[in-house]
């Protein structure tokens, strides 16, 4: 009784039964297919929901529509700027948590989680009233671009920074502070310290901390419907506008450039949170 | 002793919950000493250390560092510089930036650095891997970049903080000489840290002896090895047989005692005795013979052997005395065949000469 096993034979060896590989194949469609028939038919001829040949003509059309591409201009501005500052507040937040104890610590570090899990529909209903209240929401709707768009980089600041604290704080959870110490006992001030050792190892989070806020931000709905005046029109919220008024497979084609940029990002975050492979 | 190089002054660490890591203590260290820091886990041995680097500040007490007082001075301008436990090497630097980080930081002219970095790297033999990082390396490599990372410092004192603990045991052996030779070679006073005994009793020119934060001798390697001053010095470093006496009679410096299992023994005592005490006497001291020895003035007990340990170069013999005392006998295994000559069970006699004991009394 010496006859080799077949692969997929094994006892353990569930990841190669054809049975197990026909279920991965069919989770993987329910999951994609919806987008990748939308990826698909953003390069359909007409809009009849029938394939009738390939064109790159909607992607044209739609980066020559100037409200799409106006709405686009918008959601990339800010993203950028909800990045950039929610990436700042975000690195502070995880050094003070990590660096420092002080009382209600404990509460403290929960109420920055708290944003991650607060329903988006409440975040976007408070900061409509707060914008309200404090007339931030007809106060800016005149000023010049970008400062009109200034009550949702608010918004998304507000709740893209407790993503970036989380990541921060997660690695700086392993750094050794013999490091810092090690830096500090061979002559170097507090600030070349930070700036020399503790910015480097920090670095990828920052990265995949703020790459996050990026997608986070450029396809959030909810919150941004809620914060913005009329006049401010992001992109996803100009796409479900367009998607009100009929289909059109220009918002295929900018729904696919929207898909690239995320995954796109996400892919570059994933890479550097990822532990390198020569070990610590 | 010339003027010390670190004099640690009635210096004690105490947080916030009541507990003392380092209790008063007072230590003189002289120019080029390899002094050796050593205690259990947990004796205050590295808060002591930290306190010299200035990574830890003394709760009361004054540490001076060539006849200057550090209270106010921040660690980065102490003129002592440390190797950690962890090495601490910086794992975005190459090996090359590793070295001359201290002397980047602080402005040292871009030749100069280059020279003493590439003087460092030879001292440690690291030349040729000048541009390695640190996760392609081996951990005593990554030791190696540590010391030069602080020699090329320059420092007055160098304080190693358990150096040699995360090495195997092949390279610990290497690493202890290599240190001894570094420490002459750059004639800089080194203060190590070390739970090892063997580690300090081999490299170090004097050791202090700690214990729960307080320092419980000072002496020379050979010094604490035969004269230890108290039963946890005696334990502590090497192993002992410790004896429970009753003084019976002092006169002079000769003390006649009577011990637990072994009968009647004098013993010299410099110090005056109360009525209790203990006779010490290390494992390699006592002899076995199968027959009665003969010699005089010799002590000698019956005992049964109870377990033979064998070690290679020596066996571990533990044996049952009179009285439920146990005698831990270390032999020289001289020939190739035989060990330790005796067998589990067997009636031997145990001897030695009364000045190989030592009388004490705390």
């Amino acid at each position: 009784m010496s006859t080799p096993l077949k692969p997929g034979q094994g006892p353990l060896e569930y990841a190669r039964r054809p049975w197990i590989i026909i279920l991965f194949g069919l989770v993987l469609i329910f999951l994609y297919a919806p987008i990748a028939s939308l990826i698909v038919f953003s390069f359909n001829v007409d809009k009849s929901g029938v394939w009738h040949g390939f064109t790159f003509m909607n992607y044209v059309k739609a980066w020559h529509n100037e409200a799409i591409f106006a709405a686009l201009t918008n959601s990339i501005t800010i993203a950028i700027l909800s990045t950039v500052f929610s990436t700042i507040f975000g690195a502070m937040t995880a050094l003070t948590l990590w660096r420092f104890k002080f009382p209600f610590k404990n509460i403290y570090e929960g109420f920055v989680a708290l944003p991650i899990v607060v329903p988006e529909i409440c975040m976007g209903i408070s900061l409509a009233m707060f914008f309200n209240y404090t007339g931030m929401m007809a106060g800016v709707r005149d000023w010049i671009w970008p400062f009109n768009l200034i009550n949702i980089v608010f918004a998304h600041i507000a709740f893209c920074f407790p993503f970036v604290a989380v990541v921060v704080r997660a690695r700086l959870q392993g750094f050794n502070r013999q490091l810092e110490e090690a830096s500090k006992d061979l002559g170097a001030t507090e600030l070349q310290t930070f700036t020399n050792v503790l910015v480097p190892f920090m670095a990828p989070s920052l990265v995949a901390g703020g790459l996050l806020a990026f997608t986070l931000s450029l396809d959030d709905f909810v919150i941004t419907l809620f914060s913005s005046g009329p006049g401010s029109v992001t992109f996803p919220v100009k796409i479900y506008g367009m998607v009100k008024r009929g289909v059109d497979m220009q918002i295929n084609a900018a729904s696919t450039v929207l898909i690239v940029i995320t995954l796109a990002a996400t892919l570059i975050a994933m890479k550097l949170q990822a532990p390198s492979k020569t070990g610590h | 002793m010339s003027a010390p190089i670190v004099s640690i002054r009635n210096v004690s660490r105490r947080y916030p919950g009541g507990v003392t890591a380092v209790d008063n203590v007072s230590i003189d260290i002289a120019q080029n000493e390899f002094f050796a820091l050593l205690g259990p886990s947990g004796c205050g041995k590295t808060t002591l250390l930290r306190m010299i680097s200035g990574l830890d500040t003394p709760s009361e007490g004054q540490i001076f560092i060539g006849g200057e007082d550090m209270a106010l001075t921040p660690p980065n301008l102490r003129p002592t510089n440390m190797v950690f436990q962890s090495y601490a090497v910086f794992p975005h630097m190459t090996v090359q930036d590793n070295v001359s980080y201290g002397l980047r930081v602080t402005g040292v002219a871009a030749d100069e650095t280059k020279r003493r970095t590439a003087e460092a790297l030879e001292m440690v033999k690291l030349s040729h891997l000048a541009a390695r990082k640190p996760d392609q390396m081996s951990g005593g490599q990554r030791q190696r970049v540590a010391l030069a990372r602080a020699l090329v410092k320059r420092p007055k004192v160098l304080l190693l903080d358990e150096p040699l603990s995360a090495l195997d045991a092949k390279l610990r052996d290497d690493m202890r000489l290599e240190l001894t030779r570094l420490q002459e070679t750059v004639g800089i006073t080194f203060i190590i840290v070390t739970h090892d005994q063997d580690e300090a009793l081999s490299m170090a020119s004097r050791i202090a002896v700690m214990n729960k934060g307080a320092v419980e001798q000072i002496a020379t390697p050979a010094e604490l090895y035969e004269q230890p001053r108290n039963r946890f010095v005696a334990d502590f470093i090497g192993k002992v047989n410790l004896i429970e006496a009753a003084v019976l009679k002092q006169t002079g410096k000769k003390v006649s005692c009577l011990t637990h299992g072994l009968g009647n023994i004098d013993v010299t005592s410099d110090k005056s005795c109360g009525d209790k005490a203990t006779v010490a006497i290390r494992p390699e001291k006592l002899k076995i013979s199968t027959t009665e020895p003969k010699g005089a003035g010799l002590i000698k007990s019956r005992a049964t052997v109870r377990d033979v340990a064998y070690y290679g170069d020596t066996s571990h013999i533990v044996a049952d005395a009179a009285d439920g005392l146990n005698l831990h006998i270390n032999v020289q295994n001289n020939t190739r065949t035989g060990g330790a000559g005796v067998d589990r069970g067997q009636k031997i006699w145990v001897h030695f000469n009364p000045t190989d004991a030592l009388l004490l009394t705390e």
